[in-house]
């Protein structure tokens, strides 16, 4: 069996594991834009600050939801990784000629798979409720791809976590803390429009916060140059060294089982 | 009446001490309020600019009111998990058996979810404080914002406590947590009711919990107002939720305590 034939087989049982587990695909898709609902409704007066870059708070929020919902789907992958690793799923893989590397891009595949459906979803209600895409078509297609290699990036880590500890728990217990990454970010206000000195520097110094604010240019600004370079460079440079990590783990783990 | 009063100690004490004892339990517990305050009082407290926004005392302490309810309400939902738990293992049977009086064992998980938020409650108040936060209100308004917080840590519990004792499964977990979290987040969280727009706005209205809010904030900031309807929402609350928990109990017994 080819390489692209073992990854096709190993995302698709992603996938179906995906659809099977209902909690999976409908927290990621109804949760993220509930907070969105919240948020946008209760700082819609944030919009009439000086500087703010948009009247539609909404519009500016609609950000939120590509990054949560990713984060979502990288703790369910993650872990279902590290359930394959319980179960002794893993071990049996690794008895048959299967390459090691096709369990990781599988595996990613699948995270990826929905990470694209959480975007399309995400997008449609934005536009459903009158968010207009400033940056046109071209420009949806770029944000699809930008959401993929998030989605990507903050996998590779789900899969590291899993990898590298071999725990449900321990791959939940990640959920808090990419939680506070996006909290503490730009996701609420501009980081010119923050205030408080020590929360805008924690924000310029959290990765996060150039993925929003990429997400966010092509929704409410056109085509912000820096913004998409900082957006991909984060989303390439974490997706680099999550894969690497994730490599390197998943090859200790095949040895040691 | 003694019954009740000693069960209700025994169960209260197990349950603070579960809660100290383990940091799983006692981390999140105290960890998200901070987190959920410096995220919203540091980060957006800008909006303090926003035209027509007037909180004497500033965001820090506009923010501090509702995460102070958060808490408080998130306290006695999270004891409702652990009376999941003890009908999980096995525990509340025993429990249920060796009580010689059933509704100390409700008291008790009160005793246990006001204990767990006290403690809460001071750690987000000596950060609040060293964050700056100004306070307008006395001694008195200060104490009326805490009992109304206390009242609210009843409600959650005795709403999680009702559910726990019907479901007996961590499978309700969702649905103790998710009404909470609704009614507190479609209240007005971030600005004041009068900056609220559309749908939201609308919600907010009828939402018990805006009153509550409101009340909290204009004790912190020294003008009382409207103090004396969020009680009587609060306590009203209180009463309907004891009954929803003392017929949860009544269930749980029926069904063997299992």
């Amino acid at each position: 069996m080819s390489l692209t034939s073992q990854v096709l087989h190993l995302a698709r049982r992603s996938v179906v594991r995906t659809i099977r587990q209902p909690a999976n695909w409908i927290t990621p898709l109804v949760f993220p834009l509930a907070l969105m609902a919240v948020n946008s409704g209760g700082l819609d007066a944030a919009t009439h600050l000086p500087g703010f870059p948009t009247d539609s708070f909404v519009a500016f929020f609609l950000a939120f939801p590509f990054i949560q919902g990713a984060l979502f789907a990288t703790v369910n992958a993650g872990v279902d990784l590290a359930r394959d690793i319980q179960t002794g799923f893993l071990n049996r893989l690794a008895l048959t000629p299967m390459q090691s590397g096709a369990l990781l891009i599988g595996h990613l595949g699948g995270v990826i798979a929905l990470g694209f459906v959480q975007a399309v979803w995400y997008l449609s209600v934005g536009l459903l409720i009158g968010v207009r895409i400033e940056a046109g078509f071209l420009g949806t297609i770029v944000l699809f791809v930008l959401a993929v290699l998030i989605v990507l990036a903050f996998g590779s880590f789900g899969a590291l976590a899993a990898l590298r500890t071999g725990s449900t728990e321990a791959v939940h217990s990640l959920f808090p803390v990419f939680f506070v990454f996006l909290f503490i970010s730009s996701m609420n206000l501009p980081r010119n429009l923050i205030e408080t000195e020590w929360f805008q520097t924690a924000a310029s110094v959290n990765p996060v916060s150039y993925l929003i604010e990429a997400i966010r240019s092509l929704v409410i600004e056109g085509w912000n140059e820096e913004a998409l370079v900082l957006g991909f460079a984060v989303s390439i440079g974490l997706a680099i060294v999550g894969l690497t990590l994730s490599t390197l783990s998943l090859r200790t783990r095949m040895a040691r089982t | 009446m003694r019954g009740v009063v000693s069960v209700a100690l025994a169960v209260g004490w197990r349950m603070l001490h579960n809660n100290f004892t383990t940091p799983s339990l006692l981390i999140p517990g105290l960890a998200f309020p901070m987190f959920f305050f410096v995220a919203f009082a540091g980060g957006l407290s800008r909006v303090n600019d926003v035209p027509g926004f007037q909180f004497p005392v500033g965001y820090t302490a506009f923010q501090f009111v509702f995460v102070l309810l958060q808490s408080a309400a998130f306290a006695g939902v999270f004891t409702g998990f652990g009376i999941v738990r003890d009908f999980e293992t096995g525990f509340a049977r025993r429990l249920m058996v060796a009580a010689p009086d059933r509704r100390g064992i409700l008291l008790g998980y009160g005793i246990g979810a006001l204990g767990r938020w006290a403690v809460t409650a001071l750690v987000l108040t000596a950060v609040a404080m060293l964050a700056g936060m100004q306070v307008g209100g006395d001694g008195v308004d200060l104490f009326a914002l805490y009992l109304l917080a206390a009242i609210v840590n009843t409600c959650g519990l005795l709403w999680s406590a009702g559910i726990a004792m019907r479901l007996r499964t961590l499978q309700a977990a969702p649905l103790m947590q998710l009404p909470v979290f609704l009614s507190l987040f479609f209240a007005p969280v971030f600005v004041p009711l009068g900056l609220l727009a559309g749908w939201l706005e609308a919600l907010a209205r009828v939402n018990p919990v805006t009153h509550l809010l409101e009340a909290g904030r204009s004790l912190i900031a020294g003008q009382p107002s409207d103090v004396g309807l969020a009680f009587a929402i609060g306590l009203t609350l209180a009463g309907l939720f004891s009954l929803w928990a003392v017929r949860g109990l009544r269930k749980a017994e029926a069904a063997g305590g299992g």
